[in-house]
């Protein structure tokens, strides 16, 4: 029964949250268990992914009902991959919260929350039905409600309502298209709808539904012009929220967006256009605003949005190189993203704001500290042979095959604003020199602290620029499973065969 | 039929009302709005799912298949999973909007914007 492994990731971030939930009082085992829990599943997620990469696509029928009138599980490379990345952030942003998360927040469930999230994360990626996605997504957005709320400052929870009022709203244009699906189909299963939905005749409703689903995912994944709640919620909550927020919540969207539009509607060109439009403007516009701020967690926002426009690009480019170049784009930033919002945190430690007018002379105090977070900035930026370089390589070189040069444009835009942003924040933040700010009542600077809540902070930090460092120089292997994916996602008779067994 | 327009006309004044609900500027008639909106689209998964009255999903003792058109089980348990969902999620909604009145100290969704300035 070795299929049985695709759920193994889902069912241990259940028992863990569970487990975590009975020991409600002691906080100190609750950390025990959200860390060891966590390497854990980490270890589960390289056990799925190596099978996956030596056997092929895995799936599993719930309850033995036979696809499509069950619900499917499915782990093919793409799922495998995803679940991998889930399990490392999973693990930096488990250490990092017992690191800084206030005592007060961890006495609310902050733990058993974070791990009911990696659930729903977990099993938005492994499953095959589309209204069993839609159950997924629930999940992560009442986890995430959790997250965002808990502790309810002034600013948390204004960002909170624009959260939760735009995300319930996708998750209702969402329903909305499963139904219309439903009505056209008669069926949920992702693998069965992709043969289903090529033999209909009436194109235009097979468009609106598209159209439907591009919406519902867009405002979850954040591309233009769906995004405006980003950047007005995701700095407010603790940066360990924003770290697994920023690294992997819009990447379930836009993880979304790919899996529907490569395996359920595939072929339109007019969707195709579309995509390329919005991946565009959403390049530009993200680095337009990161450009403006000051507060450096929400410079970090803007700069997410800008990113989401690579891999919407490589969606809408539809070559197997480009969607290859989608998926290693997708690897970095979920690292890089994680990483970047921990990197903030630790800033904030040191000095006790976010804001660079007020930051400076980090790198006169913290040398060591410095290099170790130059590596995700760097990593962001795509100094080649860092992380970012390769996927943008191949995003380009498809651009000029289609002769789009408005795409190179917004492409060369984008990481043009993001070395500026981030070359200007160094200067701010680490070079100049550091203004003498009034030290904090009650605020447990970074100097101050103990040893081993340091290594909590640095620890994950540390674990995180070093995957960075190997996904840029080991390049060749991060390139040789994105065209893996690539082929798997464009050549989609694979899923469809792996899940209904023909 | 008439059964069929009457729901359809129903799912459009839903979700026309929730949207604008949705866009006043008062945060109890946003949550409203959100509500109907979740109405809406569960009537609309029930009209999908084809409406056939009085044939249940039986089949009887005598045969082993269905002899006649029947009525889709699978969109009312699609609808219970969607009910109970936007239940939890409208429970939360609510107490999240009392404890941001407190906090903020207005309902009014235009001067909730201090997240949106430059600091």
């Amino acid at each position: 029964m070795i299929q049985h492994i695709v759920l193994y990731p889902i069912i241990i971030q259940l028992l863990l949250a569970i487990l975590m939930l009975f020991s409600w009082r002691s906080i100190s085992v609750q950390k025990v268990i959200s860390v060891t829990g966590s390497i854990f599943s980490l270890l589960i997620a390289v056990w799925l992914f190596t099978t996956v990469w030596n056997n092929g696509t895995l799936t599993v029928q719930s309850g033995n009902w036979e696809a499509p009138f069950g619900i499917t599980f499915v782990a093919d490379t793409f799922a495998a991959t995803l679940v991998l990345l889930t399990g490392i952030s999973g693990l930096a942003v488990s250490v990092f919260s017992v690191g800084t998360i206030l005592k007060a927040r961890l006495k609310f469930g902050f733990l058993p929350v974070l791990h009911f999230l990696l659930l729903g994360i977990n099993g938005a990626f492994l499953t095959g039905d589309i209204f069993n996605l839609f159950v997924w997504f629930e999940i992560i957005i009442i986890s995430s409600f959790v997250l965002i709320t808990l502790g309810g400052e002034k600013k948390q929870l204004e960002g909170a309502v624009k959260y939760f009022t735009l995300n319930i709203f996708a998750s209702v244009i969402f329903l909305t298209a499963v139904a219309v699906l439903y009505g056209l189909t008669g069926s949920l299963n992702m693998a069965d709808l992709s043969l289903k939905i090529a033999a209909i005749e009436n194109r235009g409703l097979v468009e609106i539904t598209a159209i439907l689903f591009l919406v519902g995912f867009g405002i979850k994944a954040a591309i233009f012009p769906l995004y405006f709640w980003l950047p007005a919620s995701y700095h407010t909550p603790p940066p360990a929220v924003s770290a697994v927020f920023g690294g992997l919540l819009t990447k379930v969207g836009v993880y979304a967006l790919i899996r529907v539009f490569t395996l359920i509607f595939v072929g339109d060109v007019f969707l195709e256009n579309i995509i390329l439009v919005i991946a565009g403007l959403t390049l530009f516009t993200g680095a337009i605003g990161a450009l403006v701020q000051n507060n450096i967690a929400k410079m970090f926002s803007y700069l997410i949005i800008c990113h989401i426009g690579y891999m919407i690009l490589g969606l809408g480019l539809y070559t197997e190189a480009a969607i290859a170049g989608a998926i290693f784009y997708l690897i970095h930033d979920i690292i890089v993203k994680t990483n970047l919002f921990m990197v903030s945190g630790l800033i904030y430690r040191i000095k006790g704001t976010f804001s660079m007018r007020d930051l400076g002379g980090i790198y006169a105090k913290y040398p060591l500290l410095s290099l170790l977070m130059i590596i995700p900035f760097f990593s962001l930026v795509g100094i080649p042979p860092l992380s970012g370089f390769w996927p943008k390589l191949a995003l380009i070189s498809e651009s000029f095959k289609i002769e789009n040069y408005w795409l190179i444009a917004a492409v060369l835009f984008g990481t043009f604003i993001t070395m500026f942003v981030i070359a200007r924040m160094w200067a701010d933040v680490f070079w100049k020199e550091g203004v003498k700010l009034p030290r904090l009542q009650n605020f447990r600077y970074f100097d101050i602290l103990k040893i081993e809540k340091k290594i909590q902070i640095v620890a994950p930090i540390v674990f995180l620029a070093l995957i960075s460092l190997y996904i840029g120089f080991g390049a060749e292997n991060i390139q040789q499973l994105s065209l893996r994916v690539g082929n798997e996602l464009m050549n989609n008779q694979f899923y469809i065969e792996a899940v209904l067994g023909k | 039929m008439i059964m069929e327009f009457l729901i359809a006309i129903l799912i459009g004044l839903l979700y026309a009302s929730g949207l604008y609900m949705m866009l006043r500027r008062s945060l109890v008639k946003l949550i409203i709005g959100l509500i109907l909106l979740g109405n809406g689209a569960n009537l609309l998964i029930f009209l999908l799912g084809r409406i056939t009255k009085g044939k249940p999903p039986i089949i009887p003792e005598e045969s082993k298949v269905f002899l006649d058109a029947y009525a889709d089980p699978v969109p009312q348990a699609l609808i219970l999973t969607a009910i109970v969902i936007s239940f939890g999620l409208q429970s939360f909604a609510i107490v999240l909007i009392k404890r941001a009145y407190k906090v903020v100290k207005t309902d009014d969704i235009d001067k909730m914007n201090s997240t949106d300035e430059f600091s």
